[in-house]
């Protein structure tokens, strides 16, 4: 490990040391939120908080790892491993129970979901996503009429201007990565964006991924698709139940998660690839 | 990656793991092979070396401040955005801005004016009491919104990454917008009730100013609180309804101050409550048969916002890279 960091010239971008989140839910254990596990949980808060009905939700558990520039990374598990957390930690959206996470820059969660509101209008809703992600109102201005291009909203008619509680949940899918996708990043991190919209939309924002790669330092990739993983990163981070399993090679990492999941359906997904034209680059 | 080929051949000898029933959540069942785990100085100094930062630390005061401001039209859309959101499934939509503080005060006149009859004691007393209670539900729902600013926007806070003080700010901002289609209604009231309009309605601007930065302030002191003890919301309305009863929202306190058998202490809190503040000035501003201000109030309006500006912001700033733990 020393030696390999001493011998390449790689820099950095993301450095885990060590890494603990825990969730706290109130309300939840040994009372089963009745009246009197809460007042027994004010009288007795200097005591252990799980007699107290405060239930500790350990998902990361000392996770370390190195991300370098240039690498695009996979973080593969199976549901509830705590791969969404440890994305959210690196991006400093969680903070850390113990150790560190050190970063190049500011990584950002590819994601606008929180800011939309469906009440509003598509067009609102753009301008209010990328407001969120900090664009400056020029910029927004600028990207809107390829946000809407890419996300095909109007391609039906005009369903910019309704709001967006009328929109099918591909639809607003589709406007949410469209917003998500539009701004450029040092480090990416991207949360199965991938799976959304039309198989036409899929292709569309396969490409614009890998444009924003071009553009990124470092990528993480969370997702359940091994074949996606298989296209976009060369070196996958295994995770589950909130311990990092293996950090490998993709190749090497995702035979041991099909095994361990008992998936063979991606199997064959190697051979069949140039069969896909739109896949590879 | 050279680091990865470690534990690679040592989990590939192993058969695979059984998977965890679903009823076990308990997460100490089976848990995996230990990785291999470098010394921890190692990183912290590979990090330091590579002058990588923190991820997800404070930031200092004065940058901050620059990253609020470079939200600014964040804060602004945002709150507009909420604003709009909240008619717009009603039939009447945005006219609901104005009708919902005009019921209001129909209904605070009703049980104060008509049942109880306090208007005897009181000259323009519509215009008193709308002016009151326009100005209080600007103070209280600030701080309502304050309280859940954090807790109900975790979602938010989770995804994206901004200064945590954007969501009272904005809140408190929304209540502005809210106020200024009240404010529209109030002056209809005003000249209804035979208020002539004078030079000295303009001195609603620098009152209401101040009222904004004591709103957002006190907004963002119980943000923190409401991020870390949820409860607070449910508190909250029992806190701020005492209050409103002792801000002389639907009565004088000039009035009360006459019958001398109050304590002159008493007195003096009455009359440097910020809400009352706040209220009298609106009032002094619009109504011209109300012209008893406590002495020093300007200095007292600004005293508070200043405190609560100043301090509110402190106070919230210190707890900036604790948001969004659940």
């Amino acid at each position: 490990m020393a030696e390999q960091t001493l011998t390449t010239s790689e820099i950095p971008t993301v450095v885990a040391d060590r890494v603990d989140i825990v969730y706290r839910v109130n309300g939840t254990g040994a009372g089963r939120g009745t009246a009197t596990a809460a007042l027994n949980r004010i009288l007795r808060r200097q005591q252990a908080e799980k007699a107290a009905g405060v239930r500790k939700v350990h998902a990361v558990k000392k996770v370390s790892f190195v991300a370098y520039k240039g690498e695009a990374i996979g973080l593969i598990g199976t549901n509830g491993s705590g791969k969404s957390t440890l994305l959210k930690a690196v991006a400093g959206l969680l903070p850390v129970e113990n150790g560190h996470i050190y970063t190049d820059g500011q990584p950002s969660l590819l994601g606008v979901n929180a800011a939309l509101m469906n009440d509003l209008t598509g067009e609102r809703n753009i301008h209010l996503g990328g407001l969120a992600m900090g664009m400056s109102r020029e910029e927004v201005k600028q990207r809107y009429q390829e946000i809407v291009e890419f996300s095909g909203i109007n391609e039906k008619g005009d369903f910019i201007t309704l709001p967006m509680r009328t929109y099918s949940s591909g639809m607003a899918a589709r406007l949410r990565f469209s917003i998500a996708a539009a701004k450029d990043h040092d480090v990416l991190l991207i949360d199965e964006a991938l799976a959304t919209g039309d198989r036409s939309f899929q292709k569309r924002s396969e490409a614009r991924i890998r444009e924003l790669r071009k553009h990124a330092g470092t990528v993480f990739l969370v997702s359940h698709n091994n074949k996606s993983i298989r296209d976009t990163c060369e070196r996958v981070l295994w995770l589950e139940r909130g311990e990092l399993r293996m950090d490998g090679a993709t190749e090497d990492v995702l035979k041991e998660y099909e095994a361990f999941t008992g998936d063979k359906s991606d199997k064959p997904a190697k051979k069949a690839a140039p069969k896909a034209p739109a896949a590879t680059p | 990656m050279a680091d990865g080929d470690h534990p690679g051949p040592a989990t590939a000898g192993r058969t695979p793991l059984p998977r965890a029933k679903a009823a076990d959540v308990s997460q100490v069942l089976h848990t995996p092979p230990p990785t291999q785990v470098p010394a921890e100085d190692d990183l912290a100094a590979l990090a330091a070396r590579h002058g990588l930062s923190v991820s997800g630390a404070r930031p200092s005061l004065p940058a901050y401040v620059r990253q609020l401001w470079a939200r600014r039209h964040f804060i602004t859309a945002f709150a507009t955005a909420k604003l709009t959101a909240q008619y717009s499934q009603a039939k009447l939509g945005q006219v609901w801005q104005v009708m919902t503080p005009l019921l209001n005060a129909a209904v605070y006149y009703f049980i104060f004016g008509v049942l109880l009859g306090t208007k005897q004691h009181v000259p323009d007393y519509v215009p008193f009491l709308v002016t009151g209670v326009f100005i209080w539900t600007f103070t209280q729902s600030s701080i309502m919104a304050g309280t859940r600013a954090i807790a109900g926007n975790l979602g938010l806070v989770r995804a994206l990454h901004f200064p945590r003080a954007a969501l009272p700010i904005s809140f408190a901002l929304q209540q502005l917008q809210q106020l200024l289609f009240s404010m529209a209604a109030l002056v209809v009231i005003l000249l209804c009730f035979g208020v002539p309009v004078a030079a000295s309605w303009v001195l609603a601007i620098p009152a209401l100013v101040l009222q904004f930065t004591f709103n957002a302030g006190v907004s963002m002191v119980v943000a923190r609180m409401g991020a870390k003890t949820p409860d607070i919301a449910q508190l909250m309305p029992f806190v701020l309804r005492t209050w409103m009863y002792v801000s002389g929202v639907m009565w004088s306190i000039d009035k009360i101050d006459k019958n001398d058998h109050l304590p002159h202490i008493v007195r003096l809190l009455l009359e440097l409550n910020p809400a009352a503040v706040y209220i009298d000035l609106m009032r002094f501003a619009l109504i011209d048969s109300f012209h008893t201000l406590p002495p020093h109030v300007w200095a007292v309006a600004t005293g508070w916002a200043l405190l609560a500006g100043v301090g509110g912001f402190i106070y919230f700033w210190k707890a900036e890279e604790t948001y969004g733990r659940g």
